[in-house]
């Protein structure tokens, strides 16, 4: 594996969340979707986050992305970026964060693109909010440069197709070039392989990881799947019911858990060495480069 | 542009199969012209000399064919009641057709666009709420209803225009444009209530899909991902209806054609209806028809232009 790193821990804290409540009002009782949520993200390193669906780890993803702005929802607690809570902040400061220094990238890759834009303009557009001072084809070389790296061959033709002319996985790749394109510090993956099958899965999690060495850039992985969180991620936080159950170094947490939930989990993982599909998908990644 | 081509060619199509149609049943309603033009005590020699000159002793076919002919070349035959040709009879009536659709188009858009975009960029605000209500009210209002109040209101009250004193355009081109607003007004307003309503839900419906999210996470604002994302989306399934507005104008509009004097094309109709005038009639049914199809043919090529995903089945 040796994908933990455990000098981690020593290095800069880029994002810390304290103590985050995310409160629902769609019925006539506020439902407590996440309670006393922490987090910290160091500078390069590959956070993971557990938990079964509905543990409140996608809305927790959502709420340090600035993505929670339902009026039937309040939230309290603070999420420190860059010297600043991104929870009460001005919205035109976090939006200067949003894509420029924060991405994310989600669960369904074919609708998350606009299907009547080709790919290039969605490639570029955090380039066109953030950077204007970027030419047209200063732009254009990055998208096609960013294309290239995140596996996506003959980026030239792809550069002009659109959404629906693509695969599931083609688009998962589309989805990181252009939420990295702007050399964010931290890339949120909002359980990115869930829609795509075991072989694409294994090739997105060894691109992610190719990223997070390659860029240095802190990764947040959302996942259900705790051997994709294993093979990938530095450290864990385990959820459950919107609280946080276990934290800790991955291969820690995985060979001495300390609580019954996260056994479970660990229980329920198939016993099928998912490494030797990376194996061969790293492989394969670099014969379409 | 292949795929233009291939529409075209069944647009043809369609206007032959439509003209077939058309003269068959207008052939079966309009009975015997040599026996209405001699009347019915004609001798049967007469009637029979008169059916050679006129061509109505040959096959159906070829009738057909000779009337396609003269049609296509712009002789659509005579009035059997001014006794003019029917094309100089709707020479003067179908420009002022096409002016108040015209008119009525752009009213409509002008009006249902930008209240379709803030109502839902607004979207339970308390504007949004009266503008709803109002929209609600208007679509709910019949044309010749609303075509009495807007005389009324314009005409007697305000005094901006005489109602029932229609200009034409051949006395005084803005006098006749000054003139057709108004009835435009009638026209456009159920419509454009419907279009914003429209619009409306389509935006909302776009605004909660997943692409939007990402635009959002890339730092867009509010505005910026409704004008760069959003409305091309919403504006897909709008674009049928205001095809489909469009076409009902162009064929007429006779409530509000009456309630105004004006003399387009749905008045002269209707008269040559109670007239049996079948040349007449055959005309413009020809010419809604054609409306129609032409517009569908335009509004299939848009969707082609806007939507990327419709190539994949040209």
């Amino acid at each position: 594996m040796g994908s933990a790193q455990d000098n981690t821990c020593q290095s800069e804290v880029i994002l810390e969340v304290r103590d985050l409540h995310i409160e629902f009002h769609d019925h006539d009782k506020p439902e407590t979707a996440v309670e006393d949520f922490d987090l910290t993200l160091h500078k390069g390193e590959i956070l993971g986050l557990v938990g079964e669906s509905g543990s409140g780890k996608s809305l927790s993803a959502l709420a340090i992305a600035g993505l929670l702005n339902r009026h039937s929802l309040t939230k309290s607690g603070q999420i420190l970026f860059d010297g600043c809570d991104l929870l009460t902040c001005e919205r035109s400061r976090l939006r200067s964060y949003q894509g420029d220094e924060i991405s994310i990238i989600f669960q369904e890759p074919m609708t998350s693109l606009d299907p009547l834009q080709r790919i290039g303009r969605q490639m570029e557009e955090a380039l066109r909010i953030h950077h204007k001072e970027m030419s047209k084809d200063e732009r254009r070389k990055l998208a096609l440069q960013t294309m290239a790296e995140v596996g996506l061959a003959e980026p030239e033709k792809v550069y002009r197709m659109y959404p629906h002319e693509l695969s599931g996985g083609m688009i998962q790749r589309v989805m990181i070039g252009a939420g990295i394109i702007g050399q964010p510090q931290i890339l949120i993956a909002d359980e990115p392989t869930t829609a795509l099958d075991v072989t694409i899965q294994a090739q997105i999690i060894a691109l992610l990881r190719k990223i997070n060495e390659e860029r240095g850039m802190a990764i947040l992985f959302i996942s259900h799947d705790l051997s994709l969180v294993r093979q990938l991620c530095h450290r864990v936080i385990v959820m459950q019911r919107g609280h946080i159950v276990e934290t800790g170094d991955t291969e820690e947490v995985f060979l001495h858990p300390r609580e019954a939930y996260t056994k479970a989990l660990i229980d329920a993982i198939p016993k099928v060495d998912l490494s030797e599909f990376a194996g061969t998908s790293d492989a394969e990644a670099s014969h379409v480069r | 542009m292949r795929y233009i081509l291939k529409k075209i060619a069944s647009t043809l199509i369609t206007l032959l199969v439509v003209s077939v149609v058309l003269f068959m049943s207008f052939q079966l309603i309009s009975g015997d012209p040599a026996t209405r033009m001699l009347g019915t005590s004609a001798t049967p020699e007469r009637l029979e000399a008169l059916r050679a000159e006129l061509g109505l002793d040959k096959p159906l076919i070829i009738q057909y064919l000779s009337w396609l002919q003269a049609f296509v070349r712009g002789d659509l035959g005579t009035s059997y009641v001014y006794k003019q040709s029917v094309a100089g009879l709707l020479a003067t009536k179908v420009p002022v057709t096409l002016w108040l659709a015209g008119i009525s188009f752009v009213l409509m858009c002008a009006l249902a666009l930008p209240a379709g975009v803030y109502t839902a960029k607004h979207a339970g605000s308390p504007t949004d709420r009266v503008l709803m209500v109002a929209n609600q009210v208007i679509m709910a209002i019949p044309p010749f209803f609303s075509g009495i109040l807007i005389s009324w209101l314009f005409g007697m009250v305000l005094r901006l225009f005489s109602p029932g004193g229609f200009v034409s355009y051949e006395r005084s081109f803005w006098g006749f444009v000054g003139y057709l607003v108004f009835p435009a007004i009638a026209i456009a307003l159920p419509r454009a209530a419907q279009v914003a309503k429209l619009l409306r839900g389509s935006i909302l419906e776009e605004a909660g899909k997943n692409y939007t999210r990402t635009a959002y996470s890339r730092g867009n604002t509010t505005s910026g991902v409704l004008y760069g994302h959003v409305l091309k989306n919403a504006f897909l399934p709008v674009l049928t209806f205001l095809g489909m507005s469009l076409a009902n104008m162009l064929a007429g509009s006779l409530v509000v054609e009456r309630v105004f004097g004006i003399p387009g094309i749905s008045t002269t109709l209707l008269s040559s209806i109670g007239n049996r005038d079948y040349p007449v009639v055959l005309a413009i049914v020809m010419w809604i028809a054609v409306v129609i199809i032409v517009i569908n043919l335009i509004v299939d090529i848009l969707y082609r232009v806007l939507d990327p995903r419709i190539a994949e089945e040209g």
